[in-house]
C-alpha cells in the first residue's frame, strides 16, 4: 500500500534530512517553532534538533538575513523561513548587495550557503501587500539562485538540494500548493540532483511552459486541449536562475509555438525572459508569436468582488492556445469560489 | 463621570463591533485577513480622546480600534470588510489598510513596522509647514524589532518631530511571546528614552492612567519639545488573525490569560461607574444604541454593491 504524503510534508522532510546529514545546518524563521510550524512545512524540527540549531527570531527581517549570511560565510548551513515573501522584502539589501555578491566580490574565497524559504500567498484577500510572486526580481540578480518548486514529488528534493547548494537560494513556495497529495512511492530520493527542466506531456503542436501553481492549471488545459485536437508539451522549469535551455529550445523547435504563464505579473517577468530567450534561439522555428500569460499591470486588490480574473486559470490558457489554432472554448464557472483552492483553505492566510 | 461614561460608551463600541465581525466572520462574507483588537481597545480609545481630527494617525495590521477611535467611519469598516464598494478603500485594501482622511487616520499598513516611518514623515510635514497638529505613530511589541523602529524614532529625536509613538505591548507577536524576540528586563519604554524620546510606560487596559500618560506627553509634542513615546501593557483575548479563541493551543500561560481578563478595560471602567445611581439602565441604553448602530453598519456594508472590477487599474498613477 503506498502511503499518502503532501507538499508541505515533503518540505518538513527534506529540512529534517538536511539537519541530520549536515550538523552545521541551523534554520531559523519567526513562527517556525509555533503550535502551527508555517503551515505544518517546520512541525517537529526543532524538537529533533533542538532550539540551539532551531529558533524563532525577533520581527527583524533584515538584519536576521544579515545574521543568517554571516553564520553561512562563517561555515554554517543556513535555511530562513518568512511565512510571506512580501515580508522578506525588508531584507533586499543584504539579499543583493552581500549574498549575491560575496563569493564573487572577495574572488571566490568565501561563500554564502544560505537558502531562504519565502511563501507566495493567494486568495482570501491577501490584497496588494501579501501575495507578490517576485522570481523576477530575484532571477535578475547574478549569484542569486531561484527555486520555484511546483510538485509534491520533487519537492523534497529540489529544497534538499538548494540547502545543500554552497550558493545564496531563494526558494519560492506556493501556499495553494502546500496540501497537494501524492503517493509517497512516487517522491523522487532528497539526495539526487533534480533536473530542473522536466517534460509533464508530450506533443506536438504547442509547447507550455510554467512553474508553481501554473503547472497545476497548465496541466489541466493540456487535458481539456487534447479533447480538443491540440496536442501540447507541458514543460516544468523550476529553477529559473538556470540559464541551460536546450531541453526548451528542443521542444518549441519541434512544436513551433510557445506559451509561457508566470504567477506574477507579466511585464519585465521570468516568462518574458523565457521568451526573449526563446525567440533568440528557435525564431526561424516559430510559427506564431509566443504567448506571455501572467498577472494584469496592477497589484491584487483585496475584496472578493475585485479579484475574480486576476490569477489565469486552466481555462484561460486553453482560450489562449485555442485562439491561436481558431478553435473556441468558452470560460465555465468555477465550482468553487476563486478565492480559495479548495475546502482544506478557508483563510485567513 | 459624565466623561467615564462617554468612554466606556467607546470602548464598548469598538468591543461590541468586534464581536459582531468575529461572530459573522465564519459567514465568509468578510474574506480577508483580520486582526481583532478585544482586550486592547482602551488604549485607541484614551489616546484619541485627546486628539483632533487635525490630528494625524497611522497605524498597523491591528487597526480597528485605532480607526474607530479615531472617528473613522463605521459603514465604511464594515463595508471594506465586505470588500464592497463603500468601504473606505473601495475594497482594495481590506482589514489592513483602513483609512478615513476626514477625521485625520490617514492609514494602516501591512507590514509589520512600515507605517511607523510614515508617521514620521507626517510629523516632518507638520513640522516644515508649521502646523499646530502633530502627528501618531500605533505599533506593536513585535514592531520594536524592525530596523524602521530605532531609524524613525532616531530621526524624529533629532528633529524634535510633533509625533506621539503609541506602542501596544501585549507580550505577543502572532505566537511568539516576548522570549525569544526581546532580551529579559527590556524595557521599550527606557529604550526609547535613550533614543531621546521622551517615554512613559502604563497599564493599557486601564484608561485614566493611558489618558493622564498621554496628556502629559501631548503636553511635550504640542509646544515643540519633540517625541514622545507612551508603552502601554495590554493583551489580546483572542488568536492574533481571525475570531476565534485559540488558548486551546497552549502558546499562552494560563495563570496570565486569567490575569489579564480579570484586567479587562471594559471590567474596569464598569467597576468605577456600577457606583453610579442608576447605572444598569444607562448600560442598557448605551448597549441597545449601539448595536442598532452596528446592526445597520452590517445591513449597509450586505446591501452595498461589490466594486467593478474594470476599475482595477485606475489610480496605478497619480494625474
Ligand atoms: C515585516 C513583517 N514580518 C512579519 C509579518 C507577519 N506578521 C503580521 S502581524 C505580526 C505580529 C506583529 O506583532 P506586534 O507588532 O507585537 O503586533 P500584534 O500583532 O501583537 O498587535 C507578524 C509577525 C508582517 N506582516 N510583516
Ligand atoms: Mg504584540
Amino acid at each position: 500500500m503506498p502511503t499518502n504524503t503532501n507538499f508541505a510534508e515533503q518540505i518538513n522532510l527534506a529540512q529534517h534530512q538536511a539537519m541530520r546529514d549536515d550538523p552545521s545546518m541551523i534554520s531559523m524563521g519567526l513562527g517556525i517553532d509555533d503550535p502551527k510550524g508555517i503551515f505544518n512545512t517546520t512541525t517537529g524540527l526543532a524538537e529533533a534538533f533542538g532550539e540551539e540549531r532551531v529558533f524563532d527570531t525577533p520581527t527583524s527581517e533584515n538584519a536576521m538575513t544579515g545574521v543568517g549570511i554571516g553564520a553561512a560565510i562563517a561555515g554554517s548551513r543556513v535555511l530562513m523561513t518568512h511565512q510571506r515573501v512580501d515580508f522578506f522584502l525588508l531584507a533586499m539589501d543584504q539579499l543583493v548587495n552581500n549574498a549575491a555578491k560575496w563569493h564573487y566580490m572577495f574572488n571566490g574565497t568565501m561563500s554564502v550557503p544560505l537558502t531562504i524559504r519565502l511563501i507566495i500567498g493567494r486568495g482570501w484577500g491577501q490584497g496588494p501587500t501579501h501575495q507578490q510572486s517576485l522570481q523576477s526580481w530575484f532571477t535578475h540578480i547574478p549569484g542569486l539562485k531561484v527555486v520555484v518548486p511546483s510538485l509534491t514529488d520533487n519537492v523534497g528534493q529540489l529544497l534538499y538540494n538548494a540547502i545543500m547548494d554552497n550558493n545564496p537560494t531563494i526558494f519560492l513556495e506556493h501556499r495553494w500548493l502546500h496540501n497537494q497529495q501524492a503517493n509517497e512511492d512516487i517522491c523522487k530520493p532528497l539526495k539526487q540532483k533534480p533536473s530542473s527542466i522536466r517534460k509533464h506531456i508530450s506533443g506536438d503542436d504547442i509547447t507550455i511552459i510554467s512553474n508553481s501553481y501554473m503547472l497545476l492549471e497548465s496541466l489541466k488545459a493540456a487535458e481539456i486541449l487534447k479533447f480538443m485536437g491540440v496536442s501540447c508539451e507541458v514543460l516544468e522549469i523550476s529553477e529559473p536562475s538556470n540559464t541551460q535551455l536546450t531541453d526548451v529550445y528542443d521542444s518549441v523547435n519541434k512544436t513551433g509555438s510557445v506559451l509561457v504563464t508566470d504567477i506574477s505579473h507579466s511585464h519585465y517577468s521570468v516568462a518574458s525572459e523565457l521568451i526573449t530567450s526563446i525567440t533568440e534561439n528557435c525564431f526561424s522555428q516559430l510559427k506564431v508569436a509566443p504567448i506571455r500569460l501572467g498577472l494584469p499591470n496592477y497589484p491584487e486588490p483585496t475584496s472578493f468582488g475585485l479579484t475574480k480574473g486576476f490569477y489565469n486559470e486552466a481555462d484561460d490558457i486553453v482560450i489562449a492556445v485555442a485562439n491561436v489554432f481558431n478553435k473556441n472554448h468558452v470560460k465555465s464557472s468555477p465550482l468553487t469560489k476563486h478565492d480559495v483552492p479548495g475546502d482544506w483553505f478557508k483563510g485567513p492566510f | 463621570m459624565s466623561d467615564l461614561i462617554e468612554l466606556y460608551r467607546q470602548t464598548l463600541r469598538i468591543r461590541l463591533v468586534e464581536e459582531e465581525i468575529a461572530k459573522r466572520y465564519s459567514e465568509q462574507k468578510m474574506r480577508c485577513p483580520t486582526h481583532l483588537s478585544i482586550g486592547q481597545e482602551a488604549v485607541a480609545v484614551g489616546v484619541s480622546s485627546l486628539l483632533s481630527n487635525q490630528d494625524k494617525a497611522y497605524s498597523s495590521h491591528r487597526a480597528h480600534a485605532h480607526y474607530l477611535a479615531k472617528g473613522g467611519c463605521l459603514n465604511k469598516l464594515i463595508a471594506e470588510l465586505y470588500g464592497k464598494e463603500t468601504g473606505c478603500t473601495a475594497g482594495r485594501g481590506g482589514s489592513m489598510h483602513l483609512s478615513d482622511l476626514d477625521v485625520g487616520f490617514v492609514a494602516s499598513t501591512a507590514i509589520v513596522a512600515n507605517s511607523i516611518p510614515l508617521a514620521v514623515g507626517n510629523a516632518l510635514h507638520q513640522q516644515v509647514q508649521k502646523k499646530a497638529e502633530i502627528s501618531i505613530a500605533y505599533f506593536g511589541d513585535g514592531a520594536t524589532e524592525e530596523g524602521a523602529f530605532y531609524e524613525s524614532t532616531n530621526f524624529a529625536a533629532v528633529k524634535k518631530l510633533p509625533i506621539l509613538f503609541v506602542c501596544e505591548n501585549n507580550q505577543y507577536s502572532v505566537y511568539t511571546p516576548l522570549k525569544p524576540r526581546q532580551p529579559e528586563g527590556r524595557s521599550i519604554t527606557r529604550l526609547a528614552q535613550e533614543i531621546g524620546i521622551k517615554s512613559i510606560a502604563v497599564d493599557g487596559n486601564d484608561i485614566n492612567q493611558v489618558i493622564n500618560a498621554t496628556q502629559e506627553l501631548l503636553n511635550h509634542v504640542r509646544s515643540g519639545l519633540g517625541p514622545a513615546l507612551i508603552e502601554c501593557h495590554t493583551y489580546r483575548h483572542r488568536e492574533h488573525c481571525g475570531p476565534h479563541f485559540d488558548d486551546d493551543l497552549n502558546y499562552r500561560p494560563r495563570v496570565d490569560i486569567e490575569r489579564w481578563l480579570a484586567n479587562d478595560p471594559l471590567f474596569k471602567m464598569t467597576q468605577e461607574l456600577a457606583k453610579q445611581n442608576n447605572w444598569s439602565a444607562i448600560k442598557a441604553d448605551i448597549e441597545k444604541e449601539l448595536m442598532l448602530e452596528i446592526h445597520s453598519a452590517f445591513d449597509f456594508a450586505e446591501n452595498s454593491p461589490f466594486p467593478d472590477p474594470k476599475q482595477n487599474n485606475n489610480y496605478l498613477y497619480a494625474n
